[in-house]
């Protein structure tokens, strides 16, 4: 049996790799796809514990998140069309009106 | 019964206030009379009730229903008449309703809303003086009290678009709110020290106590009673506001700055008798303070040359006369000096807002004479009101004013008698001087009487028509009225209190008498009044030579012609000093004025002094509001509130501008800065929870 550090360790990749994707990459639709794999990485984690402990509890909270991540991909993606329309560009840093 | 006589004229002040816009003159002018005439008639119809009582038991008492009740503090609203309630009922409504009447022709000048809105305050007045005289306790006496207080300050600044009426008008109320603070503590301190409130059982409980040897609990409420008394009656040193008030029309002048507002002081300590009779130190002072406000009031009033000034400077010293009387316990002949100076002052005031009418607004007696002829009506009546206060035998102001001279050196108080008869002199001098500048000697035409400074504003259109031709309008109808009225009363009033030497029998005293009394006791001569000690109830018909008997004349008075005699020596010697000072008057002011101007010359510091007051509104300036004000703009405005306060919170909103000029730098809009700080704040909580 695969043991659990192995997941996690698996897991700690995957978000590292999903925060850099958000803070480096210079277009919003890869950042929102950065963030779905920074949401797989928790959910791999979680059904991971909940393997190892025994218990279903681990994958109840992945099917909550999963069904969180497809509206928050929903909203997203429907921003991202709006905004591209707005500017023509989907580089975030071109989005800085609202400042001071 | 009794709450209608404060209703009537409220209702009409309701009706006034609400409607008054839309209403023409003569029905605005007509409820207003309608009203106090209604006023007048309960009032007549419940004094007869009352007279018809057994005399111990005279009063009438109507229980409106609770009003205060808080712990031990119950104060009802009651309304009572007794025999003191019952003459000043009937001075208010019955000169009060010939005032309003007045009012209608003398005011007729102004548009209908204005009129509307000087019946109302009129109206509202008279519902609160009648509070006020009615109310059977303190509060609701104080209802009153400071109703006609607001009253009196809306009409003397009636013309508020005038400067000067609407400084008049603020001063009244100030001054008068300095006396209405020690009215509030002395009322306090009843309340402490009595437990109750109502008069009647104050009197009851202080007639229990022996009267105050030393100065103590019953000196000092007395004496915060009489600081609210000498504000609201202008005595020294709150006398300041009433000369001031002449700003106000003339009729209001006559009606609250003369015969009715300013007495409430008197009237108060009347009724509060057996508390003041218990402490003798007060009324060592209310003496004091009467007459010397008497003295210093006449002596200013010989040298005004406005002739509503003069007035009101002998209104003051009148008042004080009163408070004399109250002084020396004589409180019947203080309040039969309120009723008969109601009537000649009344009737003085609206001779003077006749001369001022037919004159155009002109108030300066140099600027006018010889009106003798063109104003007939005006003054044969404004004579014969000079006359009675002036103390001439068997006019009503002698019989009165006698009576509180004779109480006062029966007394022992030979000192204020002699100043007394000092203010009397001058009384009679002063009031000729008016005469005689404004109705004898040479016609002066003067040159645009509109423009005069003294000149009353509303009255100025009408100068152009009347002012300037040599023909004057004597009173119309309404006025004249008015005063013949005024006064045949005048002359008549004065013979309810027919003094016994005379062969009368003196009934207003015998009449008040109960009120001044301890109620349940018998009127007794526990009062400081010893000379007439026989003026009992069932004694009443006094002395032995009495002509007419009026009243049961069981006892047989012991008194003989030769007891009577200092009293006739002292009312033959008074009616000297009053024909005395009109002889005075009509040497200087007759006939060698060139005289008095080099009097006047050879004087002119004390000519000065007098023509300026005693410069006691400029010393009240720099004692009192030059500090106040300096105190105010340097130190609580610019200091504390502009510096302290404003400047506490320009602060919170400076630090807050600060804060947000260094902290906004962080709203950079970058999406990704925000995600990184997200991040590390998460970092940062989840690193302490971990390591912790």
């Amino acid at each position: 049996m695969v043991p659990l550090e192995h997941y996690l360790i698996l897991s700690a990749i995957l978000f590292a790799t999903g925060t850099i994707g958000v803070f480096l990459r210079r277009n919003v639709i890869t950042m929102l796809l950065s963030i779905e794999v920074m949401l797989n990485a928790a959910n791999l984690a979680f059904i991971a514990f909940g393997r190892t402990i025994g218990s279903a509890d681990g994958q109840v909270i992945m099917f909550f998140v999963v069904t969180v991540a497809a509206a928050e991909a929903a909203v997203g993606l429907a921003l991202v069309i709006a905004l591209f329309r707005h500017r023509e560009t989907l580089n975030p840093d071109m989005f800085t009106s609202l400042k001071w | 019964m009794l709450r209608l006589i404060p209703l009537l004229p409220f209702v009409g002040f309701l009706i006034n206030l609400s409607l008054g816009r839309r209403l023409s003159k003569a029905i605005s002018g007509a409820v207003a009379c309608v009203a106090m005439f209604g006023a007048f008639l309960v009032s007549a119809w419940s004094v007869w009730t009352l007279v018809q009582m057994p005399p111990e038991a005279r009063g009438i008492v109507d229980q409106i229903g609770p009003w205060i009740e808080s712990g031990a503090l119950s104060v009802p609203f009651t309304l009572r008449l007794d025999p003191l309630g019952a003459v000043m009922v009937l001075v208010v409504t019955g000169i009060g309703f010939l005032i309003h009447l007045y009012s209608t022709a003398y005011m007729h000048e102004e548009r209908d809303s204005e009129y509307a809105r000087y019946f109302s305050y009129l109206n509202l007045f008279a519902a609160f003086m009648l509070v006020l005289v009615l109310g059977a306790s303190f509060p609701v006496m104080f209802v009153g009290w400071e109703g006609v207080g607001l009253c009196s300050y809306l009409l003397i600044g009636f013309w508020f678009s005038k400067k000067s009426a609407s400084d008049a008008g603020k001063k009244a109320f100030i001054v008068n709110r300095i006396g209405d603070f020690g009215f509030l503590l002395g009322m306090f301190l009843v309340w402490v020290t009595f437990g109750t409130l109502d008069f009647q059982e104050v009197a009851h409980k202080a007639g229990q106590l022996p009267p105050e040897a030393v100065f103590g609990t019953l000196s000092i409420a007395t004496l915060l009673l009489f600081v609210g008394a000498t504000g609201k009656s202008a005595q020294i040193p709150l006398y300041v506001w009433l000369p001031d008030a002449m700003e106000g029309p003339t009729p209001v002048s006559a009606l609250i700055h003369a015969a009715t507002m300013v007495t409430a002081g008197v009237y108060m300590i009347g009724r509060n008798a057996v508390l003041f009779s218990h402490a003798p130190e007060t009324l060592a002072v209310v003496a004091g303070i009467g007459v010397a406000t008497a003295l210093m009031a006449g002596t200013i009033g010989l040298v005004q040359n406005d002739i509503k000034r003069v007035l009101a400077y002998s209104t003051v010293s009148q008042l004080g006369l009163m408070f004399v009387a109250m002084g020396v316990g004589a409180f019947g002949a203080g309040i039969f000096h309120l009723y008969t100076h109601a009537f000649f002052k009344a009737l003085l005031f609206l001779g003077s807002g006749a001369v001022i009418h037919a004159l155009a607004g002109e108030q300066d007696i140099r600027k006018m004479g010889g009106l003798r002829r063109e104003l007939p009506v005006t003054y044969w009546t404004f004579l014969i009101g000079s006359l009675a206060i002036a103390g001439v035998p068997f006019l009503s102001g002698f019989f009165s004013k006698d009576e509180i001279l004779w109480k006062a050196f029966s007394g022992g108080h030979t000192t204020v008698w002699a100043v007394a008869v000092v203010a009397s002199l001058l009384t009679a001098t002063y009031m000729f001087r008016l005469v005689f500048f404004t109705f004898h000697g040479p016609r002066v035409k003067a040159e645009g009487h509109g423009a005069a400074d003294g000149a009353i504003a509303p009255h100025d259109a009408h100068g152009a028509t009347a002012g300037h031709g040599s023909h004057l309008h004597d009173a119309p109808p309404a006025m004249a009225v008015a005063l013949i009225l005024l006064a045949i009363g005048s002359v008549a009033a004065g013979y309810i209190g027919f003094p016994k030497v005379l062969g009368g029998s003196n009934q207003i005293e015998t009449f008040l008498e109960p009120s001044f009394a301890i109620p349940g006791v018998e009127v007794e001569t526990a009062k400081l009044d010893s000379s007439h000690a026989a003026a009992r109830p069932g004694q009443a018909s006094g002395g032995g030579h009495s002509a007419e008997p009026t009243g049961p004349a069981a006892g047989e008075h012991a008194a003989t012609a030769e007891e009577h005699q200092p009293e006739l020596t002292l009312m033959a010697f008074s009616s000297g000093i009053a024909i005395a000072g009109i002889g005075l008057a009509a040497y200087f002011f007759l006939r060698r004025r060139d005289v008095t101007d080099r009097i006047a010359a050879s004087f002119a510091g004390v000519h000065r002094l007098l023509l300026n007051k005693y410069f006691v509104d400029e010393a009240y300036d720099a004692v009192i509001v030059q500090p106040i004000y300096n105190l105010s703009e340097r130190g609580l405005w610019k200091i504390v509130d502009a510096g302290m306060i404003d400047g506490t919170v320009n602060a919170a909103g400076a630090s807050v501008t600060g804060w947000s000029a260094v902290l906004r730098r962080l709203q950079t809009g970058s999406i990704r800065a925000y995600a990184l700080s997200i991040f590390v704040g998460v970092v940062v909580i989840l690193g302490y929870y971990v390591w912790r």
